[in-house]
């Protein structure tokens, strides 16, 4: 019975439920559910279910394979972290959103055809905007329109990209795709957008940063990596998608340097995270495509961990920016600890998760001799320890004492931040049960000491460089600012644009009406001469006067029946 | 849930006893101990060899120097794009 349940289903079904329970069992109810999803998801076995025609199409609403497993996997994983950490949280808006949020991806996931997809993509979309606009500010709700229109034209291109290519295709199977066609086009630029391609990017650093301290945790785990793994089942191998990738890779942190907003830090490292991905589906070989399933799968559990250590620095000093914090590891040691161990993890340590997965998708990108990909990626592995690694531990819990004294996270959320990183500790040290899960069989060795030298090597010369630039004051301090990203086009100079082009509009009617409204009333006038109530071809007679004549009329029909 | 969650006061208190990482010169040794851990990793470079695939992999200090010089000048190099990017913090709000 359970079996033909789809995966993901039970929690969305389950977050109807959320608002009428009290809040005493809410909480038991929500961790229950993808209790009950993961232990369904290990009971089915791999193959194809809930087949049914449409129009004469074939629809299958779940395919069970290793690519899908993996993700699902993880999905399940973060959203039972992500409902521990926000258990103090009393919020039934987001914690019904979150729930059907985090469903809906699942369902994605395991979304055999593109209309399924669909269905499940827009909904990922309309229940995530709602745990944005539960951060309740001005700027969160904001963020959330923004966040709304984008992500919905992703679901609109995806739609549409269905449709044409089921037109050239005869199917609406979700396979590999790529870009012979225009419908691949559509629905490439469909992933892109909820993958964050550059340009495509900002409504991620815009709107996840604005969510409430648990709402971020729940958000950053399941859109971007959903679209990795679409882009891995639909472009294998797509040479575009390397470029796209080392450009994500690298970009990004020159942002995350000088950005103060410490969860906005952690977007732009999310972003440059998914370069990683991007390229290793680009390279599209089985390591490349382990390498990128098994970063997905890693970069999870630390983006979460990082996330979740930010966000009870901002349940309990009320602000995330590196200009205001600073000295917190006195009061929060356990929260300080966490964070460390999930910078160690996103910096690729040895014996933490990005590791042996990071590694893997460098390795391949050198086995198959991308020069240029492999000195940037590269660069981006030394880099990221500087915005996650250093800056986001250093800057909140360290560097000049604030003064601040907060509290301790509340237990629910050191349980959390304790299982990710017992998890990115775990996975660093015995990668065996991840590798094994991978879609191709893994063959790759992490621990070599050709990959530990030289991965510690550029670990801590770029630590050095970083003591360097602090002891000599050359790095950039933590200011209040906003820093200018793209959507700067659309938020200012689209803005702008449009005023200007509202005001030139309406000043140019005005000046019609004033030139033509002349010549318009001398022929209103003209015809309200003649048609006018007083005018000759629209005289009318008074009541009074008629009345008269009926009368009279009537007077002498009475007077003449009379006779 | 109740309200002092969200506002925890700050308890710093008088007298607090500073740690062990609050004295100048216990950073200056956690710089140093870097700095030797650094030239110890460089120097396994003279006796190991490593695996090429494009050729330079192997230079003596490649991924020291890799490492240290590229973030160096993506730090430099952001604070400059600093001077275009960056406005005031109520600059969306306006």
């Amino acid at each position: 019975m359970i079996a033909s349940i789809p995966p993901g289903l039970i929690m969305i079904v389950g977050a109807v439920l959320v608002p009428f329970l009290p809040s005493r069992v809410r909480g038991a109810y929500m961790l229950a559910l993808p209790l009950i999803g993961i232990w369904q998801l290990f009971s089915l076995d791999p193959g194809s279910y809930g087949q049914m025609s449409l129009f004469g199409f074939d629809l299958v609403h779940v395919r069970i394979d290793k690519l899908s497993i993996v993700f699902g996997v993880i999905f399940y994983i973060a959203a039972i972290l992500g409902i521990i950490y926000a258990l103090h949280n009393d919020d039934r808006t987001e914690q019904t959103a979150s729930l059907a949020y985090m469903g809906a991806a699942i369902g994605a996931t395991f979304a055999g055809d593109l209309i399924t997809l669909f269905v499940y993509w827009e909904m990922t979309a309309v229940t995530s905007v709602f745990i944005v606009w539960a951060g309740k500010t001005e700027r969160s709700y904001q963020a959330g329109m923004r966040y709304l229109i984008i992500q919905v034209l992703s679901g609109v291109l995806l739609a549409a990209g269905a449709v044409v290519l089921a037109r050239e295709t005869g199917s609406f199977a979700f396979d590999f795709i790529g870009i012979e066609s225009l419908g691949g086009w559509l629905i490439l630029a469909a992933f892109g957008i909820k993958c964050a391609f550059p340009l495509l990017h900002n409504w991620l650093q815009d709107s996840y940063p604005e969510a409430s301290p648990t709402g971020t945790v729940f958000l950053s785990a399941f859109t971007t990596k959903l679209a990795v793994y679409a882009l891995a089942r639909g472009y294998p191998g797509t040479e575009m998608l390397i470029w796209i990738g080392i450009f994500m890779s690298a970009w990004p942190i020159f942002f995350a340097i000088i950005e103060n907003d410490l969860r906005r830090v952690l977007a732009y490292s999310l972003n440059n995270q998914l370069g990683f991905m991007v390229a290793g589906v680009g390279i599209g070989t089985e390591l490349a495509i382990n390498g990128a399933a098994g970063h997905a799968f890693a970069h999870i559990l630390y983006k979460a961990l990082l996330l979740m250590s930010m966000g009870a620095v901002l349940h309990r000093t009320g602000t995330a920016k590196g200009s205001e914090l600073g000295g917190l590891y006195r009061t929060m040691p356990w929260t300080t600890g966490f964070c460390v161990v999930g910078a160690a993890a996103a910096s690729a340590f040895p014996l933490f998760s990005g590791f042996v997965t990071k590694t893997m998708i460098l390795t391949a990108a050198a086995a198959e001799g991308h020069l240029v990909p492999y000195l940037v990626l590269l660069f981006s592995s030394a880099a990221v320890f500087y915005h996650s690694g250093i800056k986001i531990p250093y800057f909140a819990f360290f560097a000049h004492d604030s003064g601040k004294r907060p509290g301790e996270a509340p237990p629910n959320m050191l349980v959390a931040m304790g299982i990710a990183a017992a998890l990115c500790v775990g996975i660093g040290v015995y990668p065996d049960p991840l590798y094994a899960m991978l879609p191709f069989p893994v063959t790759y060795v992490p621990y070599t000491t050709d990959h530990v030298v030289s991965d510690l090597q550029l670990l801590m010369f770029s630590a050095l460089a970083f003591a360097v630039l602090q002891r000599t004051g050359l790095y950039p301090k933590e200011l209040r600012s906003t820093v200018l990203d793209f959507d700067w086009v659309y938020r200012r100079l689209g803005r702008d644009w449009t005023v200007f082009l509202a005001e030139r509009t309406s000043n140019a009617l005005k000046t019609i009406y004033a030139d033509f409204g002349g010549m318009l009333n001398r022929v209103i006038d003209a015809v309200f001469h003649y048609h006018g109530p007083k005018g000759l071809l629209a005289r009318t007679q008074e009541i009074g006067q008629a009345t008269l004549v009926i009368t009279v009329v009537l007077a002498i029909f009475l007077t003449a029946f009379y006779l | 849930m109740d309200d002092h969650m969200f506002h925890h006061p700050d308890r710093k208190a008088e007298g607090e006893k500073p740690n062990w990482i609050d004295h100048p010169g216990n950073v200056r040794r956690i710089v140093w101990a870097l700095a030797a851990v650094s030239a110890a990793l460089l120097s396994l470079d003279l006796f190991l060899h490593k695996h090429d695939k494009f050729g330079f992999e192997s230079l003596f200090g490649f991924f020291a120097f890799y490492g240290f010089a590229l973030p160096f000048l993506l730090v430099l190099a952001a604070k400059q794009l600093r001077k275009i990017v960056m406005r005031d913090e109520d600059y969306y709000d306006r």
